[in-house]
């Protein structure tokens, strides 16, 4: 049995744990997903929040998306106190948060933990992925030092995102996690899309010998 | 041949939408976003901060490496060159 933690069940959750679900149904490959949010459904999320439906509006996520995938359900913030609970047993944690502070959270704790961690992230028109296999390959500071301060880029709440770019970006996170799950991470690429003109070129990342989160977790 | 800037979507409002932008005479990464920024000001302070230093939150490729492992701003650019700007994103 694995099992994959899912950090938010939004417009990148549900894709992503849909897919994942049924990819790990079609291998014969047992897994306990577990779905963490502790936001309750908006009916504005309905366009790209796949697994919830207008009935549904004002239930907790989690709770819908785990009954309708079999998964099990947290409904709680991920943070510094709820981190080594959620995280306990993963074998791949996936991160679709909509927020810098939990995205660098997500990476922090999964680093020191050395879970492996797939981050996928989009605003608008623009798709980011990167698997990260920690002590082994770049984590999301090794690529973006910390977090802008608060207001000064955009959350998916004020920008938008577009609904078909979290379907391919969700989608691409299940991929992901299934090849870490079979052994056969592509990690370390930061893999790129941009909605008007289709994917752009994917770019390797490097470790950062200097990354405070896993410059000093040995390879 | 100059060094061609590629933008984000997101910081395409700021360039007119322009998705790529030619940067003539630029010899290093930092004077290209000197070049940039002259011609699209708002630019200027989304990449750098007060000191002149690229945000933390913002990365710059120089063709496929990443400019925080050559020189940063220092890196020496030539024509032909492709400089990509990838912003953190977060949402979800």
């Amino acid at each position: 049995m694995k099992t994959a933690v899912l950090l938010g069940a939004g417009g990148l959750g549900c894709p992503a744990a849909l897919a994942l679900r049924d990819e790990a149904r079609a291998r014969g490959l047992s897994l306990q997903l577990v779905i963490v949010d502790d936001d309750r459904i908006d009916g504005s999320n309905l366009s790209r929040q796949i697994l919830y439906t207008a009935a549904e509006v004002g239930l907790p996520k989690a709770e819908v998306a785990a009954r309708k995938l079999g998964a099990v359900a947290r409904v709680a913030r991920f943070d510094a106190s709820t981190a080594a609970a959620l995280l306990a047993g993963a074998d791949v944690v996936l991160d679709g948060t909509d927020n810098f502070e939990a995205r660098f959270r997500a990476n922090d704790e999964a680093v020191a933990r050395r879970l492996p961690l797939v981050h996928g992230a989009a605003l608008g028109w623009t798709g980011q992925l990167l698997t990260i296999l920690p002590g082994r390959t770049a984590c999301l500071r090794c690529l973006f030092e910390g977090p802008p301060p608060e207001g000064s880029v955009p959350a998916c709440a004020e920008a938008g995102v577009l609904s078909p770019l979290c379907g391919l970006v969700g989608a691409a996170m299940a991929r992901a996690a299934m090849q870490v799950l079979l052994g056969a991470a592509e990690a370390g690429v930061l893999s790129r899309w941009d909605a008007l003109r289709g994917t752009e070129r994917p770019l390797a990342v490097k470790r950062d010998p200097s990354c405070a989160a896993c410059g000093r977790v040995a390879s | 041949m100059p060094v061609n800037v590629k933008i984000p979507a997101p910081l395409r409002p700021l360039t007119a939408n322009l998705s790529e932008v030619a940067v003539e005479n630029a010899g290093t990464v930092g004077a290209a976003l000197e070049e940039l920024s002259r011609r699209y000001p708002a630019l200027k302070d989304k990449l750098l901060d007060d000191k002149g230093a690229l945000r933390r939150y913002v990365n710059l490729f120089k063709n496929d490496e990443d400019v925080r492992h050559a020189q940063g701003l220092g890196t020496a650019l030539k024509e032909g060159d492709r400089l990509t700007i990838v912003p953190a994103i977060a949402g979800g």
